[in-house]
C-alpha cells in the first residue's frame, strides 16, 4: 500500500482538498478577525487578516446597542432549560415505547410520526394566537413549551432504547427497583451515548431557531441572539465591527457544546435509522 | 374458613403496601413516562395542526372570524408571489441539495481514502461551517458579498471577473442563497457520509481488488451501494431542510429582490406576522403540508423502487 511515487494526480487532489479547506475555514476565519476590527477596517481592501485592538470597543458598543449580557444570558437560559427538560421527556417517552406494552401504544406512536413529518409553519399562527390568548408574548416559557416535546428526538431514543436488553429491566424488578428508579438508575446511564446525541441536535436546532422568537419576542430585551443580530441588520447605519463580535458570540456556545459532546453526535442521529 | 380467606386478602394487601412504595406498575408506568411528550404534544402540535386547517378556510379581521369556505386557497391560485414562492423553493432545493451532497460525498471520499496527511486537521476544517450559528452565517455571508466592499468580489477581481451584483439582482441573489447554504451544510453531510464510509467493511475492497477491479469501479460497485441507507437519509433530510428555508433568504435579502428569494415559509411568516393575515397564511402552510407530503411519498415510492 505504499504509493510513496509523487504522481500528479495526488498533487491536484491535494490542492483540491487544501482550497476547499480554505474556503470552508475562510468565512469562518474572517468572522472572528472581524470581531476585533473598527467598522470601516472590515471593507479594507485588501482584506486585514490579523487581528485588530478593537475587540474591547466592539464589545462595549454593542453592550450600549442591544444589552449583549441579558440577550446571550436569554439565549443560553432558554436552549439549557430547553435541552435538558427536552432530552429527558424524550428520554422518556421513548422507553415507553421501547420497552413496554400498553393500550393506545400503536395510536401514540402513530401520532408522534405524523408530527415528525408535519412541517412545524403549520404550527406558527395557531400558536401565536394561544400565545396572546396566555399573555406569554416576550417570556421564555412562549420559547421553551411549544417545541419542548420533540418528535424527531422521542423517536431517535426510541431507537436507541431498543438495544437496552429486557433482562437488565426484568433483574431489577426481581429485586425490587421501583419503575421510576429502573428509569433512572438503570436505563438512562446505559444510553449515555444517545442522551449526548440527542441533546446537542436539541441544544442545536434551539440555539439555531429564528423564526419562533422572532414572533414572540418584541420587546428588546427578551430578544434572543439570532433576533438580536438580524435587528441588527435593520439598522440605518450598521455597525459591522459591532456585527460581527454578536456573530462570533454567538457561534461560541454551539461549538463548546459541541466539543464537548461531539464523539456521539454520528452515532447517535444515525443511531437505528441508518443501521443495514 | 372465613378468617382463612380474610387472613389471606389480608396477607396480600400487606405484602402489596410493604413492597409496593412506589405507585408505578409496570402497567401504568408507561403512560407516566409518555405523559408529558403526550400531552405537549396534544396541546402544542395536534390542537395547533387542526385549528390552522381551520384557519385557512376563515378570513380573520382582528379578533372575527368568518368562514369563506375556499377563498383562501382559490386567492393562493391567482398569487403570483405565491407562485414565485413555490418556483424559488422548487428551483433552490433541485440545485442546491444535488451540489452540496455530490461535494460532500467527494470530500468525505478524499478524507477517508488512505493516501491523505493530515486528515483530522482537514475534516475539523471541513466541518467548521456546521457548527457556527445559522444566522452568522448568513450575516458573515451577507458582508463577504457585498457588491462594491465585499471580499468576494474583490477576489474575483483578480480573475479578471466584473464585480458581480450578488444580493441586488434577482438571479444572483438565488445563487448567494445557494452559496451560503452550501458553505453552512456541505460538512455537516460529508460528515454523516464519513461515518458510513467508515462502516463499510474493507474485504469487500480487498475482494474486489483482487478481482482486478480499479478504485473508479470499486466506487461505483461498492462504496455507491453500500452507503444507500446513508444517502437515503441526507436525501431526505436537506429535502426537507430546504422546503421550510427561511433563515438564509431573511438575512441575506428578505426575499428581494422583486422576490427572487422569497420562499413558501418566509412569505407565510410575511402574510402572517407582517400583514396578520391569518386565514391566507394558514392557507400557505397547509400547501405547504401538502407539497411536503407529495415529495416525501415520491421520495419514498422511489426508494422502493431501488430497493427491489
Amino acid at each position: 500500500m505504499t504509493t510513496s511515487k509523487k504522481n500528479p494526480a495526488k498533487i491536484v487532489i491535494y490542492i483540491m482538498i487544501i482550497a476547499g479547506a480554505v474556503l470552508s475555514i475562510g468565512p469562518f476565519y474572517w468572522m472572528i478577525v472581524g470581531s476585533t476590527l473598527p467598522s470601516g477596517d472590515i471593507f479594507h481592501i485588501p482584506p486585514k487578516l490579523i487581528p485588530g485592538d478593537y475587540l474591547a470597543k466592539n464589545f462595549q458598543s454593542l453592550k450600549e446597542s442591544l444589552g449583549i449580557g441579558k440577550i446571550f444570558w436569554n439565549s443560553l437560559f432558554i436552549a439549557l432549560v430547553y435541552t435538558g427538560v427536552s432530552t429527558l421527556i424524550s428520554a422518556m417517552a421513548g422507553y415507553a415505547f421501547a420497552k413496554y406494552k400498553f393500550k393506545g401504544k400503536n395510536l401514540f406512536f402513530f401520532i408522534i410520526l405524523c408530527s415528525l413529518m408535519i412541517p412545524y409553519q403549520v404550527t406558527l399562527i395557531p400558536l401565536f394566537e394561544m400565545m396572546v390568548s396566555f399573555n406569554w408574548l416576550n417570556t421564555y416559557q412562549a420559547i421553551i413549551l411549544p417545541s419542548l416535546a420533540s418528535p424527531f428526538a422521542i423517536y431517535l431514543m426510541r431507537q436507541n432504547m431498543q438495544a437496552v436488553p429486557n433482562s437488565i429491566i426484568e433483574a431489577s424488578r426481581v429485586d425490587g427497583a421501583g419503575e421510576i428508579r429502573i428509569f433512572f438508575t438503570i436505563i438512562l446511564p446505559v444510553v449515555r451515548p444517545a442522551l449526548a446525541a440527542v441533546s446537542i441536535f436539541l441544544f442545536m436546532s434551539q440555539w439555531n431557531s429564528l423564526i419562533w422568537p422572532l414572533i414572540t419576542m418584541n420587546s428588546k430585551e427578551m430578544f434572543t441572539l439570532p433576533v438580536a443580530l438580524s435587528s441588527l441588520i435593520g439598522m440605518a447605519r450598521i455597525d459591522y465591527g459591532q456585527l460581527m463580535l454578536g456573530t462570533t458570540l454567538s457561534t461560541i456556545p454551539i461549538m463548546i457544546f459541541f466539543l464537548l459532546l461531539q464523539k456521539h453526535f454520528i452515532s447517535g442521529i444515525l443511531g437505528g435509522s441508518v443501521k443495514e | 374458613m372465613m378468617s382463612q380467606v380474610e387472613k389471606v386478602v389480608n396477607n396480600t394487601t400487606n405484602i402489596r403496601v410493604k413492597t409496593k412504595k412506589s405507585f408505578l406498575t409496570p402497567k401504568n408506568a408507561p403512560y407516566f413516562f409518555i405523559g408529558p411528550a403526550f400531552l405537549l404534544i396534544l396541546i402544542f402540535t395536534v390542537y395547533p395542526v387542526i385549528s390552522s386547517l381551520i384557519l385557512s378556510f376563515q378570513e380573520v379581521r382582528g379578533v372575527e372570524k368568518s368562514f369563506v369556505g375556499l377563498a383562501n386557497y382559490s386567492r393562493l391560485f391567482h398569487d403570483p408571489i405565491f407562485y414565485k414562492s413555490l418556483l424559488n423553493t422548487f428551483q433552490i432545493l433541485i440545485i442546491q441539495v444535488p451540489i452540496m451532497l455530490s461535494l460532500a460525498l467527494l470530500i468525505a471520499v478524499g478524507l477517508h481514502s488512505s493516501m491523505l496527511k493530515g486528515k483530522a486537521f482537514f475534516r475539523i476544517s471541513y466541518f467548521m461551517p456546521a457548527i457556527t450559528a445559522l444566522v452568522a452565517a448568513s450575516i458573515v455571508f451577507m458582508i463577504l458579498l457585498d457588491e462594491h466592499f465585499g471580499l468576494v468580489n474583490y477576489f474575483l477581481s483578480f480573475l479578471g471577473v466584473e464585480s458581480i451584483q450578488w444580493l441586488t439582482t434577482p438571479f444572483w441573489a438565488k445563487v448567494s442563497v445557494i452559496i451560503v447554504m452550501t458553505w453552512r451544510w456541505t460538512g455537516y453531510n460529508m460528515v454523516i457520509f464519513l461515518a458510513g464510509l467508515q462502516n463499510i467493511p474493507s474485504e469487500l475492497y480487498e475482494a474486489a481488488s483482487i478481482d482486478g477491479a480499479g478504485k473508479v469501479k470499486q466506487f461505483f460497485m461498492i462504496t455507491i451501494p453500500q452507503l444507500k441507507p446513508v444517502f437515503i437519509f441526507t436525501v431526505v433530510m436537506s429535502t426537507i431542510g430546504t422546503l421550510q428555508l427561511f433563515d438564509e433568504p431573511f438575512i441575506l435579502t428578505h426575499g428581494g429582490p422583486n422576490s427572487a428569494t422569497m420562499t413558501i415559509t418566509l412569505y407565510l411568516y410575511e402574510t402572517g406576522f407582517k400583514f396578520f393575515d391569518f386565514g391566507y397564511a394558514s392557507a400557505i402552510a397547509y400547501v405547504l403540508v401538502l407539497i411536503t407530503a407529495v415529495v416525501s411519498w415520491v421520495q419514498m415510492k422511489l426508494v422502493g423502487d431501488l430497493e427491489e
